[in-house]
């Protein structure tokens, strides 16, 4: 064990100096309407200046995994170079009548929920290519839903370092220690991406984050 | 074995761990799947392993809009041991998990046009079905 430390202390030191630094590769996960694409557009903005992805008050907006490469990150003197990979809200049913309470027509509606299941399955493949992932949850909800666990679940299983944030925190029925003591064994960190409060809290637990990997 | 009948009955199908113990994960997440397409609760005693899971999920999601009126599942697992927070707890915890396998958990699948919602907080789990 001391032995791997040193190793990964010099292999880290070495590859500063000498070599490119391997692509650090963030996915953002969690149920639908979490405010995934919320949180990377002000990460995006924040330091690329430009947003990553549409958000919408009805669930499954994002239904293809997008991209954005070589956001750099400067903050307090820490550099960061990363990929962040923005997912699909994982589900586990998907009915276009929800859809139809948001005013859409049915037609669009059956569009929304075939993109949607697809997108499902196409965040779930994506697990196998991410080097860290910040979980988004919605802190006005019930944390115990089994897409959480199951998400954080499959992430300790690839031992793939995992940050949970629960947004939304500016809403009244926001609780952070009910999500807190639901995942008592990680980092959590409180955020409205919204308004961008608690990025300071949630930058510094990104580079813990990523002296993980 | 049951389903929804005719007359609004529901009957909730047990699969006790050692029907599962010897199956591949592929025939694991097949006979779940197979059960709630059928319109059955399925009670399984244990749970799947993460990676079990996720595959259940994409295998339902590939088979939402496919099959008629099938829109997905409802899912949860409740695992006693898993909100045992002192050091020792975990200890035999880890100790029991060894000697028995994944049976003391408890997972709970339905048909989502059956199950409206499964609540699920660290010590028990609410049923709620559709009318």
């Amino acid at each position: 064990m001391v032995f791997g430390k040193i190793k990964g202390f010099f292999g880290r030191m070495f590859s500063g100096l000498f070599g490119k630094q391997k692509e650090f590769s963030l996915g953002f996960y969690g149920p639908p309407n979490a405010g995934k694409t919320s949180l990377a557009n002000r990460i995006c903005k924040d330091w690329t200046g430009e947003e990553m992805g549409s958000v919408s008050k009805i669930p499954h907006e994002t239904r293809s995994v997008q991209f954005k490469e070589k956001v750099d990150i400067d903050y307090n003197g820490k550099k960061l170079e990363m990929k962040i990979i923005d997912t699909p809200g994982i589900a586990t049913k998907i009915d276009y009548e929800d859809f139809l309470k948001f005013g859409m027509k049915k037609k669009d509606s059956q569009k929304r929920a075939k993109e949607a299941t697809q997108g499902v399955i196409d965040s779930i493949k994506w697990l196998d290519d991410v080097n860290a992932v910040v979980v988004v949850v919605d802190s006005t909800m019930n944390p115990y839903s089994q897409v959480n666990i199951t998400i954080v679940g499959n992430l300790v299983a690839r031992k793939i370092p995992v940050l949970v944030v629960g947004n939304k925190t500016d809403l009244r029925k926001s609780d952070m220690k009910r999500l807190e003591s639901a995942f008592p064994e990680y980092d959590v960190i409180g955020i409205s991406a919204k308004f961008g409060k608690g990025m300071d809290k949630f930058y510094d637990a990104l580079f813990k984050l990523a002296n993980k990997v | 074995m049951g389903k929804k009948s005719k007359r609004g009955d529901i009957t909730l199908s047990f699969i006790p761990y050692s029907d599962i113990e010897k199956l591949d994960s592929v025939y694991r997440v097949k006979k779940i799947l197979d059960m709630t397409l059928k319109n059955q609760i399925v009670i399984l005693q244990g749970r799947l392993e993460p990676e079990e899971e996720t595959s259940l999920i994409q295998s339902t999601m590939a088979l939402v809009g496919r099959i008629k009126n099938f829109k997905g599942i409802e899912i949860a697992v409740i695992n006693p041991g898993k909100e045992s927070q002192g050091f020792i707890s975990k200890i035999k915890f880890g100790i029991a998990r060894a000697l028995v396998g994944q049976r003391d958990a408890l997972t709970i699948v339905g048909p989502a046009s059956l199950v409206k919602e499964i609540k699920r907080d660290p010590k028990k789990i609410d049923l709620m079905l559709k009318r």
